[in-house]
């Protein structure tokens, strides 16, 4: 690192919005008071936002800084290929419509703060719950280091990054203020840090696909110059999909889509909301974040056109933001993305939290603990949980945290049958579920581990090869077990009913 | 259970599943042509979708609201 690799005025204006939301997120713990003693209040923000907070907290949730970063990236790595993402984030909200407002609902009534405390007032089994937190922790903590990885990105694009262990203090500093005030004031942290990281993104979003075109001659020139690459590069993949990428296409997306709010992050974005009908309103609002992914997810082409060349694909968006955007404009898009880094992290790390708190140390270790011991060391885990992602990024490869990201998707949907189908009136045997995840979970990984940590695994049945997602795969396995073991249990009248709610419980 | 008399599960919900027809199943839109304002087929028939999912919820949620 050296004085004049610094770009001064991009700098200047990232350190002021980033000292901006660092205010907002100690001032937060006075947002709408509440006890933050108690882990609702704290892990949950009270379970007191409306529409439009829950609007900014679950976007800015949902469409972490790693998107930001890397669905640009795999656009413009291989094409048409990366915007399954749209899919996925469209089909998503049918699926949230249907399933998170109940979920909300049931776990106002008995005061649950997991998915997994529904699991285990659902089915009255301690051990699937745990199955169900262990899973969700799993999951999570990949998915916090590649927050780091966003954030990493843009420092290094400021200059001020650089190689060896000093390179990264900027990013242990940025990583340190989210730590502490994540611990004083909870989930209003990240809630009110939403509302500003989320108007910079839309800022920046909108500024770069409406000027950056110009500068390369409109779309069809930018989608031009892409098919061109492509076919340079030989033509496997280009700007439209190949027939053979069908089915990975559509099973990623789908896959995803049912991942998405299985995960603890976006599950406590929900449940932190005012009424289920908020829940509800905010799947129908909350597509209007896919339109800003799906910009995004063009910078990629951009990049191609503007002919910016990048060392790893990751750099491609900050790269291509140097080239055209004046420097102060850069610092206001960086802070964007690094700031985009924070909320997702804090949220994470308050819904791994949440669920080690509740599911493993209340429920497994010691279940007198009193609400105020809860509270405190749900706050210790969530510091814990983001040094552990801190140490992950600054010590490993990069490539750790993304293949076990991408394990970490194929793991939460192991979790889909047993919280997914709890809210529907099927209600399966607990030992059952526990043996389709337990088998989803070891089949999954086994696929992915045979198929050198590639999300898609070529099935071959009856002479045809299909390729098909991981995640999907191990799911349909799991349910299937799941399904067949409780008939059979309920065949061999093996009594399994302990269900603490009731089916007016689930209604809006 | 069943305490709560079972409601028709409503028409409009069912609607939710056009969109994961519409967007899974690729042969629909997997082309170039015809293009809008500089956009390939496939690109702005993703980015169509969005509005129509939204709105296909809206009419879900006044259904059962």
């Amino acid at each position: 690192m050296s004085v004049d690799s610094v770009n001064w005025p991009a700098l200047s204006v990232f350190i002021f919005f980033f000292a901006l939301v660092t205010v907002l997120g100690f001032v937060a713990s006075r947002w709408k008071a509440g006890d933050l003693t108690q882990l609702h209040e704290w892990g949950l923000g009270g379970r007191r936002f409306g529409t439009i907070i829950t609007w900014f907290l679950v976007g800015g949730d949902f469409y972490t800084a790693y998107t930001v970063i890397a669905v640009p990236a795999l656009v413009y790595s291989v094409g048409a290929y990366g915007f399954f993402a749209l899919p996925y984030t469209i089909i998503v909200y049918p699926i949230v419509f249907l399933i998170m407002p109940r979920l909300w609902a049931v776990c106002h009534k008995h005061h649950y703060v997991t998915g997994a405390d529904f699991v285990h007032g659902r089915y009255g089994s301690a051990w699937l719950a745990l199955a169900v937190a262990i899973t969700g922790i799993l999951a999570t903590m990949p998915y916090i280091a590649l927050q780091l990885v966003g954030m990493q990105v843009v420092i290094g694009a400021l200059g001020i990054g650089g190689e060896g262990f000093t390179g990264e203090i900027p990013l242990i500093v940025a990583f340190l203020i989210l730590a502490v005030y994540t611990y004083s004031s909870g989930l209003r942290a990240p809630a009110m840090i939403a509302f500003v990281k989320d108007i910079m993104i839309y800022i920046v979003v909108f500024a770069a696909v409406a000027v950056i075109p110009m500068h390369l001659g409109g779309y069809a020139a930018v989608f031009d110059a892409a098919d061109k690459a492509f076919q340079a590069k030989g033509g496997a993949t280009g700007i439209i999909l190949q027939p053979g990428q069908f089915m990975p296409f559509a099973t990623v997306a789908l896959g995803s889509a049912l991942a998405a709010f299985m995960y603890p992050h976006t599950m406590t974005g929900v449940l932190s909301s005012s009424s289920g009908d908020v829940v509800r309103k905010n799947a129908m609002l909350l597509p209007i974040y896919t339109v800003l992914l799906g910009l995004i997810a063009l910078l990629g082409y951009m990049g191609i056109a503007a002919g910016v060349s990048v060392k790893s694909a990751t750099a491609i968006v900050p790269a291509l933001f140097l080239k055209i955007f004046p420097g102060w404009f850069v610092g206001f898009s960086f802070a964007a993305i690094a700031i985009g880094a924070l909320v997702p992290a804090a949220i994470m790390s308050i819904g791994a939290a949440n669920l080690f708190t509740r599911n493993i140390l209340r429920a497994i270790i010691n279940p007198d603990i009193t609400p105020a011991a809860e509270a405190s060391s749900a706050k210790l885990i969530s510091l814990i949980v983001k040094f552990g992602a801190l140490v992950v990024i600054v010590f490993l490869p990069t490539q750790f945290a993304i293949d076990l990201q991408l394990l970490g998707g194929v793991w939460i949907l192991q979790t889909f049958p047993a919280v997914a189908l709890g809210l529907s009136r099927l209600r399966l045997r607990p030992s059952a579920l526990l043996l389709g995840w337990a088998i989803g979970m070891v089949a999954g990984t086994w696929m992915a581990v045979s198929t050198g940590l590639k999300p898609i695994f070529p099935l071959s049945l009856g002479g045809a090869t299909y390729p098909i997602y991981i995640g999907i795969l191990a799911g349909g396995l799991n349910l299937v077990i799941s399904v067949v073991a409780s008939y059979a249990l309920g065949a061999m009248g093996v009594d399994e009913n302990v269900d603490e709610t009731r089916p007016a419980d689930y209604v809006v | 259970m069943g305490e709560i008399p079972e409601k028709r599960t409503s028409l409009w919900v069912w609607g939710l599943l056009i969109p994961f027809i519409a967007l899974l199943w690729l042969p629909f839109y997997n082309s170039r042509e015809p293009s809008l304002f500089g956009f390939p087929f496939f690109y702005w028939y993703q980015f169509a979708w969005v509005p129509l999912t939204s709105f296909l919820i809206y009419l879900a949620y006044r259904a059962v609201k």
